[in-house]
C-alpha cells in the first residue's frame, strides 16, 4: 500500500510539469474562449466525434486546408447538430459555426483558414442531445491574417459574388455523396490595413451561408474573417432523387477587424445548381 | 583604455562603411548588377538576395531596384558613386517585393524620382504593415513607413525615359509573378531588365497569376534580347534559351493542378502530387513549391 502511494506521488511529480505546460497553451481557451462561448458547460475531450485533420505546418497561412472527419453517422436520433471551430491565437478565434441534419449521411466538413500565429485549432461539435465533444491540432503558422489580400485583388473583386458546386465523383442515390462549394469573395480581414495613409481597411466577410437541396437544409454556416479569400466547403448530403442544390450567402462589413459592435450587412447572393445522378 | 577601445571601434565602423560599396559587374556597357545570392530572407542576409542595380547615361543614372534593407540600398549607391559621377535621377521599382524596395530611402532626395507599375502604389499600402512587421520578426531590421518610399511616377502601359543620350523603355504588365511587375528595356544595348519575371536557379514564386505570368513570357519569348537580367539567378545571353527553365516550371504546375481539377481532386492532395518532377532542378523548392501550389490552385479552380 504504501509502496503504490509513493508509486503514485512519483507518478504524479512526473507529470506535474506537463500539466504545467499544457495549462499555458490551454491559456486562451480556458480563461476566454470556453467561459465566451460555452459558459457553465461540460466539454468531453476526445476523437471519438470529430477528428481534426490539419497540416502541421502551414505552407500559406493565409490559406490552410483543414479537414473535420466525422467518426460517427448522421441518423435521425443521433447526430452531430453544430460543429464551432476556433483558431485560438487569431486577432478573432472564431471561426465559424456550422449546423448540420440527419440529412447530411456524415457530418464531414473540409475548409481553408488563415492562421495568424502558432496556435491550436479546435473543433467543437455539439450532438443532437445537447453533449459537446471537442477535439484540437496545434498548426505552425504565421501572417495568415494580416497577410495581404489575394494575389490578384481585381480578379477577386470582379468575380465576387460567383459560385460553383462540384460534386464528387460516382454519385449515389440514397447515399452520403460529397459536394464542394466554391464562393467567390475576397474575404477581407481588414488588418491588411495602410500604415502609410493610416486608412484602415474595413472588414468585409462572408457571414452567414446557407445551402439547401430540394428546400431541405444541407448546411448552415455563420462565419468570419478567418476563414480563406475565396470560401471554399465540402459537405456531404444524401440525394434520394434528382433535385437542385442550392447555395445562398450574405456579406457583411465591420469597422474593425476583431470587433462585431458595428458592422454593416451586405448583399445576399444565390446559386442553384441542378443534381443528376 | 575604454577610450581607445570606443575609438578602435569607431575607426572600424568608418573603414568597413568605407569600404561596403556593394560588388556589382557591368553585364552590358554601363549597365550594371550586383547579384544576389539564392536564399530565404533571413536575419543574416537581412533580406539582401535579389539582383539589383543601375544604368549610366551620358547626363545621369538609374537605379533598378535597391535592395533587401536601408543598408543594401547605401551600399548600392557608395558602388554608384564609385561607378560614375553622374547624379541618379531615377529609381526604378520593378514590383513591391521587400528584397527590390528596401533599400529605397538610400535614395530619396531631390532630384530623384522613384518609378513603379501604376499599381505599386496600392500594393506598397496595402502590404506595407505586414512588410514591415515581417522585416522586424524575419530579417531583424526595423522599418517604419518612412522607408516605404512611394512611386512619383506610376506606368500604365510603357513609359521612356531618358538618361542622356540612353533611352530606356518601361513596361508594366498585367498580372504575372504580382500585380505590379515592371520591366525596364535598355535600347543602347538591347538589354532588358526583367527582374522577378525570370527566375533562375532559385525556385520562381508566383504572388500575382500563374497564367497571367505564363502569357507575358509568350509575349517575351517572341522578341530578341542580347542581354536579360532575372531577379535571381545570373545572366542570360542565349534569349529565349534561358527562359525555359521557367516556363518549364510554371506549364508544369498548370498543367498537372489542371489534371488534378479534372479528376475532382482537392487542394490537399495537389499539394503533396503536383510539380515534384521539378523538385531536383532548382534552389529553394522545399521553401516555396507548396505555397506556389496553393495559389496556383486556388487560381485555377476559377477557370470554367
Amino acid at each position: 500500500m504504501n509502496i503504490n502511494l509513493q508509486k503514485i506521488t512519483f507518478l504524479l511529480l512526473l507529470i506535474t510539469p506537463l500539466f504545467a505546460a499544457a495549462a499555458v497553451d490551454e491559456s486562451l481557451w480556458d480563461n476566454t474562449l470556453k467561459p465566451q462561448y460555452y459558459a457553465g458547460k461540460v466539454i468531453f475531450e476526445s476523437n471519438d466525434i470529430i477528428e481534426l485533420d490539419v497540416p502541421y505546418r502551414a505552407e500559406d497561412p493565409a490559406l490552410v486546408p483543414i479537414k473535420i472527419i466525422s467518426k460517427v453517422p448522421q441518423t435521425k436520433d443521433h447526430y452531430i447538430k453544430k460543429i464551432v471551430i476556433f483558431v485560438d491565437k487569431n486577432p478573432f478565434p472564431f471561426v465559424g459555426e456550422f449546423g448540420f441534419t440527419a440529412f447530411n449521411g456524415k457530418a464531414d466538413l473540409a475548409m481553408r483558414v488563415r492562421i495568424n500565429t502558432y496556435s491550436y485549432i479546435r473543433a467543437i461539435a455539439e450532438m443532437n442531445d445537447g453533449k459537446l465533444h471537442m477535439t484540437k491540432k496545434f498548426v505552425k503558422a504565421s501572417g495568415g491574417c494580416s497577410a495581404p489580400l489575394g494575389a490578384d485583388l481585381d480578379a477577386a473583386m470582379k468575380r465576387l459574388g460567383k459560385m460553383k458546386f462540384k460534386l464528387g465523383a460516382g454519385l449515389e442515390l440514397g447515399k452520403p455523396s460529397m459536394a464542394q462549394l466554391l464562393i467567390s469573395h475576397p474575404n477581407i480581414t481588414g488588418m491588411q490595413m495602410d500604415q502609410v495613409t493610416r486608412f484602415v481597411k474595413k472588414s468585409h466577410f462572408v457571414d452567414q451561408l446557407k445551402v439547401t437541396f430540394d428546400d431541405e437544409l444541407v448546411l448552415t454556416a455563420k462565419i468570419d474573417i478567418a476563414i480563406s479569400a475565396d470560401p471554399n466547403f465540402r459537405f456531404y448530403f444524401i440525394p434520394k432523387k434528382s433535385g437542385v442544390l442550392k447555395a445562398e450567402f450574405m456579406d457583411m462589413s465591420c469597422e474593425t477587424p476583431v470587433s462585431r459592435a458595428v458592422c454593416n450587412p451586405g448583399k445576399r447572393y444565390s446559386y442553384s445548381y441542378t443534381v443528376t445522378p | 583604455m575604454k577610450k581607445q577601445l570606443f575609438f578602435f571601434f569607431v575607426l572600424a565602423l568608418f573603414s568597413f562603411r568605407a569600404m561596403s560599396e556593394l560588388t556589382v559587374s557591368e553585364v552590358a556597357p554601363g549597365v550594371y548588377v550586383h547579384f544576389g545570392q539564392h536564399q530565404l530572407p533571413d536575419a543574416v542576409n537581412q533580406g539582401a538576395i535579389a539582383n539589383i542595380g543601375f544604368i549610366v547615361g551620358d547626363s545621369c543614372v538609374a537605379v533598378i531596384d535597391t535592395g533587401g534593407n536601408p543598408a543594401q540600398g547605401y551600399a548600392l549607391k557608395a558602388a554608384v558613386e564609385k561607378t560614375t559621377n553622374k547624379p541618379v535621377c531615377y529609381v526604378i521599382n520593378t514590383h513591391v517585393h521587400p528584397d527590390h524596395i528596401y533599400g529605397n530611402i538610400a535614395f530619396k532626395q531631390k532630384g530623384v524620382k522613384f518609378i513603379g507599375h501604376q499599381k505599386l502604389a496600392r500594393a506598397m499600402s496595402a502590404r506595407g504593415d505586414y512588410y514591415i512587421a515581417k522585416a522586424a520578426e524575419q530579417l531583424d531590421i526595423k522599418l517604419t513607413a518612412k522607408h516605404l518610399i512611394f512611386p512619383d511616377i506610376a506606368v500604365k502601359k510603357h513609359m521612356a525615359i531618358d538618361l542622356g543620350g540612353r533611352k530606356l523603355i518601361l513596361t508594366a504588365h498585367p498580372t504575372a509573378h504580382t500585380d505590379n511587375d515592371l520591366t525596364v528595356l535598355d535600347k543602347q544595348t538591347n538589354t532588358l531588365w526583367l527582374s522577378d519575371l525570370l527566375f533562375l536557379e532559385h525556385l520562381p514564386v508566383i504572388d500575382g497569376s500563374l497564367k497571367g505570368w505564363l502569357r507575358v513570357l509568350q509575349g517575351l519569348e517572341k522578341q530578341k534580347y542580347k542581354t536579360v537580367i532575372p531577379g535571381h539567378g545570373a545572366i542570360v545571353t542565349d534569349w529565349p534559351t534561358g527562359l525555359l527553365a521557367e516556363q518549364r516550371y510554371l506549364q508544369t504546375l498548370l498543367t498537372e493542378i489542371r489534371g488534378m481539377l479534372a479528376e475532382g481532386r482537392f487542394l490537399e492532395e495537389a499539394i503533396e502530387l503536383v510539380g515534384y518532377s521539378e523538385k531536383d532542378k532548382w534552389q529553394l523548392f522545399e521553401q516555396f513549391h507548396k505555397r506556389n501550389v496553393t495559389t496556383a490552385f486556388a487560381e485555377l479552380e476559377w477557370e470554367d
